[in-house]
């Protein structure tokens, strides 16, 4: 059976002012039904460029310029717009690090939520309603016929992000796209959010995209990694592969240089650079030769070990 | 170990609301008889959610804002008895960064400017010595000489806060509050940053209050950690003791619930239920006791002593010896 989401050689341009900034550069990835791949890197690597082209919602002056998106069969990229608007919300689905983000502040909760089941599901408004107050007493928001009634700004920002879940869940998606979904909570609340995800997740058979710069939330989440650098993918593995055995000098800096609780070390180790800008490849230029540009180019993903891929030339 | 700075029973107390004729103000105590002390040398790392009341302690100590009660005892003197004239010359002792990076450093000086600032407020240099000590400054936290006339635009996010550090320890201070500093700061970048702090300390004998909400870099900076849950000080140890087996239920539950780089480790893992209470209305007794799964009918009652569990390991708790239960590694 083919995945349930085959990205190919997708290249997302922005043609600004100041000139073309290559944001996502030509990545490959799949998602099998039920899921989670988690895409892991640094501000500006494209991890949320990429996730938005999935969508087809890339802000001005941004633009796919090469690639593919099979979703269940069908390539996203050339659907019309109706029919695209028909697979966001009901087929694949998106939350965002911060809730407002999503959220309307002058409706109430269950108008919000009842709206989705309405234009996707066809239900009537009373039934609506009623499956609103379902959904959130899913997402274990404490008295939800009360909240149905409720705006945003009279939730806490867990009960926000779990609001946001219950509309993403409305039309029981068969792919969530999560970006950050916990950043902005606190670390006791991201817990309960990521523990609810993964519940929904084997409950529902969905498939996840979780975009995160937390390796702990990774390792507690994804079933498959992909590392990404500068809009392209450097590693991309099982999940214990990237932990336990990282093969990009990358990875490797990316793992050493996190404090540890529990193991706690004299100095922590740094990845080389002060942050370079967008386009910038000092770090792979600084890479051992088996991984560094050749003649401007880069090497393509080798598969070293059965599913792991990590770009390098060959030995 | 020789005290620097000592804070006793630290309170402040917000009002919200009340603006409109009839409508009712509210008091939040944002901060609760708060007390520690800081010796000469040490990081104390100051820990807790979004709220707990971290931030507002780091600024009543410099006087960011002024304090209900307490005090704040620097070199035998009350910082917060002092008139402004009497305390300028002291801030020069005290000095702080800030967590963004963006808003702290004002958008028209150039970076050179800026670190030189404090130096030529205090009168401790100016013209072309001035210049040598900002040029030799940037230098020391990793920044070449030549950014002096550049921008603050012009530089990452990390760049940046180390214009911060560098324009905190212009004055050579010995005593730095620092205010989430790394966490506006990706993962590489943050332990660049983490390492200069703790190379400057050693080199400069700073003392550091490290005020944070991530557990993880909170650990590997401090010698002694303290945390916050709604305006007070829940426990305060060593860190090593404090992480390897807390005393307090919060702690505990704080330290469950960081994500772990592990994926050999059980995915589910016991989670505190529910949510941080309003701070408006806090729980009678220990704050806690709504969500604490050792609560019993006194911890509704009594707000528990802050009291020495041995070898300086504080914890305010009825039910200290029992904490660790439920400590999932």
């Amino acid at each position: 059976m083919p995945p349930l989401l085959d990205v190919r050689n997708l290249m997302t341009y922005f043609f600004t002012a100041g000139g073309l900034v290559k944001a996502v550069r030509g990545v490959d990835f799949t998602i099998e039904a039920g899921e989670t791949l988690a895409l892991v890197g640094e501000s500006g690597c494209g991890k949320s460029m990429t996730a938005l082209s999935l969508l087809r919602l890339v802000p001005e002056p941004g633009r796919i310029v090469e690639g593919q998106i099979f979703f269940a069969g069908n390539d996203l990229l050339h659907v019309p717009d109706e029919e695209m608007r028909r697979v966001r919300g009901n087929q694949i689905a998106m939350i965002f690090q911060e809730p407002m983000t999503s959220l309307n502040p002058v409706l109430r909760i269950g108008e919000q939520i009842a709206e989705v089941l309405r234009l996707h599901k066809g239900q009537s408004p009373a039934k609506a309603l009623e499956t609103a107050g379902e959904l959130l007493h899913r997402v274990g928001i404490p008295a939800p016929k009360q909240r149905l009634r409720e705006y945003p700004h009279q939730l806490s920002g867990g009960m926000r992000q779990r609001v946001v879940i219950a509309m993403a869940l409305a039309c029981d998606p068969r792919l969530l796209i999560a970006d950050e979904p916990t950043t902005a909570l606190d670390v006791t609340i991201q817990a309960q959010i990521m523990d609810l995800l993964r519940q929904l997740k084997s409950e529902r058979e969905m498939a996840t995209l979780l975009i995160t710069h937390d390796l702990g939330v990774v390792a507690e989440n994804a079933d498959r990694v992909a590392i990404m650098y500068n809009g392209l993918i450097l590693e991309y593995a099982p999940v214990r592969a990237i932990f336990n055995d990282p093969r990009h000098p990358y990875t490797r800096g990316l793992l050493a240089c996190i404090p540890k609780l529990g193991k706690k070390r004299r100095r922590l180790t740094t990845v080389n650079g002060q942050g370079g800008g967008n386009g910038s490849l000092s770090f792979l230029d600084r890479c051992p030769p088996d991984f560094a540009p050749r003649q401007g180019n880069l090497p393509r993903l080798r598969e070293v070990a059965p599913g792991h891929l990590v770009r390098r030339w060959e030995d | 170990m020789e005290p620097l700075l000592e804070v006793r029973d630290l309170s402040k107390a917000f009002r919200s609301g009340g603006g409109l004729p009839g409508a009712p103000s509210r008091r939040l105590q944002a901060v609760d008889r708060v007390s520690f002390t800081l010796f000469k040398g040490e990081t104390l790392g100051l820990v807790g959610e979004s709220g707990c009341g971290k931030s507002t302690t780091g600024r009543l100590i410099l006087r960011l804002l002024e304090a209900d009660e307490g005090q704040v005892l620097f070199g035998g003197r009350d910082l917060l008895k002092l008139s402004p004239g009497e305390m300028r010359p002291l801030r020069r002792n005290l000095q702080m960064i800030f967590q963004d990076p963006y808003s702290s450093l004002n958008p028209r000086m150039k970076v050179g400017d800026i670190v030189g600032e404090p130096l030529r407020i205090h009168g401790l240099a100016r013209g072309p010595e001035l210049r040598g000590e900002v040029t030799a400054l940037l230098e020391r936290v990793g920044l070449e000489a030549g950014y002096y006339d550049r921008y603050p635009h012009e530089f990452s996010g990390g760049q940046r806060q180390r214009v911060g550090i560098a324009r905190a320890l212009a004055v050579r201070p010995s005593l730095i509050i620092a205010d989430e500093p790394v966490s506006a700061l990706d993962l590489s970048i943050q332990a660049q940053v983490v390492n200069l702090l703790q190379d400057l300390q050693q080199e400069f004998a700073l003392t550091y209050l490290f005020i944070a909400h991530d557990l993880s870099v909170i650990e590997h900076i401090s010698d002694r950690v303290a945390v916050m849950y709604l305006g007070r000080i829940v426990e305060l140890a060593p860190a090593e003791a404090l992480y390897r087996a807390p005393r307090h239920p919060y702690s505990e539950a704080l330290l469950n619930a960081v994500p772990v780089p592990d994926p050999d480790r059980p995915r589910n893992r016991p989670l505190v239920k529910g949510e941080v209470p309003s701070a408006f209305d806090p729980p009678s007794g220990c704050h806690f006791h709504p969500r604490c799964p050792y609560a019993q009918e006194i911890c509704g009652r009594e707000r528990p002593a802050f009291v020495d569990q041995g070898n300086g390991h504080f914890a305010a708790c009825h039910f200290s010896e029992q904490v660790g239960k439920f400590r999932t590694f």
